[in-house]
């Protein structure tokens, strides 16, 4: 079954989802990649204000090609997330709420996730002209000296994804490796 | 001698750059559509429908299969009959990939001080250029463009000669295990045994290009590249490390005469975006 969902997200919504789902969203999200993690992070750790407010929010890992004329956006497929497991945990404090990439993440990001109640979706990694096709607005609101690392705000309309991680912590990378592993 | 201007090259490499990001090669587009059938899973099943809907759009819409456009690897065959006029070839080879890059909206992936600074540079410049001498009066030149989250998963190890081929699998299958839904799989595994260090991954690189379904000519090594798929198909990773049957669609091994002393052997993991093509002038 493929669930359809609106953002920003509330803990109803992201209770009800559950590791393996297919999922439309809907509405904004975020993007924010290497580069711009390590900003929101050290922005978060002097005391200052976020250029946006993370609450009930999801960041999509992404650094999108530029887009063609007549385009919204170039192709916007998912970055390895991995490598922003050391940044998480402070912005799940700050009330994130959803983050889509690609790949497993660490034990304390899940256990961060379970504790704050979020949910990591997971979108399909080189398919960037698919997905680039569900975005239906696109503006860069924080950092544009960071080029393709720059945060955008994303309006999307049933943009493909599937729950990797659920707020009770099942992960969909070892679930489905265990399940076919011989 | 035939003469060259070193303008043609960076004309070509400028729609290679820009053609081997929108359009799949038919191989691996044959590859994935046969894993389909193949996979067990159902979600698996989606994923690798998924990916191929994606490389439609991005051949009919003439967009990028993935935004991760990659460092440009360059690999030119030159002649040894063909005199190079017009002016510098490397610089030639670069100023096609900062117009393919620029003209085809493709991202700049490229930083520069990779420890310090990581400024972009701005137009996915330099390439990386593997240049061979060969017989004739032709210039071949392949494009590769290479995404980070594949390159970043490869792996290198100095075996020594008695970990034998047993040692060899055994470093290949940790290799893929570890990286396991990193490198967006289903994935294409290049793989070098022998020669030195720079020597071993460079052929595991070019193995990469090797078209899907054939082998290498040696029975051994042909035998070797079976039972790797086959072992690396039953680690269960799948289709973006969802759990599935299909987790590479490929291995290609190559091998090089190697020192008495030294077995190296480099894996090099691509994404299903094998992204690859060539021209001959």
């Amino acid at each position: 079954m493929i669930k359809s969902i609106n953002t920003p997200l509330t803990d109803d919504i992201v209770e009800d989802l559950n590791v393996g789902d297919r999922v439309l969203l809907n509405g904004i999200i975020y993007t924010g990649r290497d580069a711009a993690h390590k900003r929101l992070v050290e922005i978060i750790n002097k005391g200052e204000e976020l250029p946006v407010d993370l609450k009930g929010q999801i960041i999509y890992y992404v650094g999108p090609c530029p887009a063609k004329p007549g385009w919204i956006i170039g192709s916007a497929g998912p970055t390895t997330s991995g490598r922003m497991d050391v940044y998480t945990n402070t912005l799940l404090d700050k009330g994130l709420k959803g983050m889509i990439g690609k790949g497993q993440r660490r034990e304390d990001v899940v256990d961060s996730m379970m504790k704050n109640k979020a949910v990591y979706f997971a979108a399909i990694g080189g398919a960037g002209a698919l997905l680039a096709e569900a975005v239906k607005e696109a503006q860069i609101i924080a950092f544009p000296e960071l080029g393709p690392e720059a945060i955008y705000k994303l309006k999307v309309e049933n943009f493909p994804v599937t729950v990797a991680i659920d707020t009770k912590g099942r992960d969909l990378y070892k679930t489905g490796r265990d399940k076919y592993k011989r | 001698m035939r003469e060259i201007n070193v303008d043609i090259i960076t004309n070509v490499v400028e729609k290679l750059c820009i053609d081997s990001n929108y359009y799949l090669p038919h191989d691996v587009k044959e590859a994935l559509q046969d894993a389909v059938a193949k996979e067990e899973s159902p979600l698996g099943k989606d994923i690798l429908l998924d990916i191929l809907k994606n490389q439609e759009i991005a051949r009919s819409k003439h967009v990028p299969i993935c935004q991760d456009t990659g460092l440009a690897v360059i690999f030119l065959e030159l002649g040894q009959e063909v005199r190079l006029v017009g002016g510098d070839l490397n610089e030639a080879i670069n100023e096609g990939v900062r117009r393919g890059y620029k003209n085809g909206y493709l991202r700049k992936s490229c930083v520069e001080v990779p420890f310090s600074s990581r400024k972009n540079t701005g137009d996915n410049t330099p390439a990386i250029i593997h240049t061979t001498i060969v017989k004739g009066d032709k210039v071949k030149i392949i494009m590769a463009p290479k995404g980070g989250g594949s390159e970043n998963m490869s792996a290198l190890a100095m075996l020594k000669p008695s970990d034998g081929v047993e040692g060899i699998k055994k470093f290949v299958r940790d290799t893929v295990d570890k990286a396991g839904s990193n490198p967006c799989p289903p994935i294409i595994v290049g793989i070098g045994i022998g020669g030195t260090i720079e020597k071993t991954t460079l052929i595991a690189k070019r193995a990469l290009l090797r078209t899907i379904g054939e082998h290498n000519p040696n029975p051994e090594v042909s035998k070797l590249e079976k039972e790797l798929l086959e072992e690396i198909n039953n680690l269960g990773i799948g289709p973006q490390g969802f759990g599935g049957r299909m987790t590479a669609l490929a291995v290609h091994v190559e091998t090089f005469p190697a020192h008495i002393a030294s077995m190296p052997v480099a894996v090099n993991i691509q994404c299903h975006a094998a992204r690859h093509r060539e021209a001959v002038i």
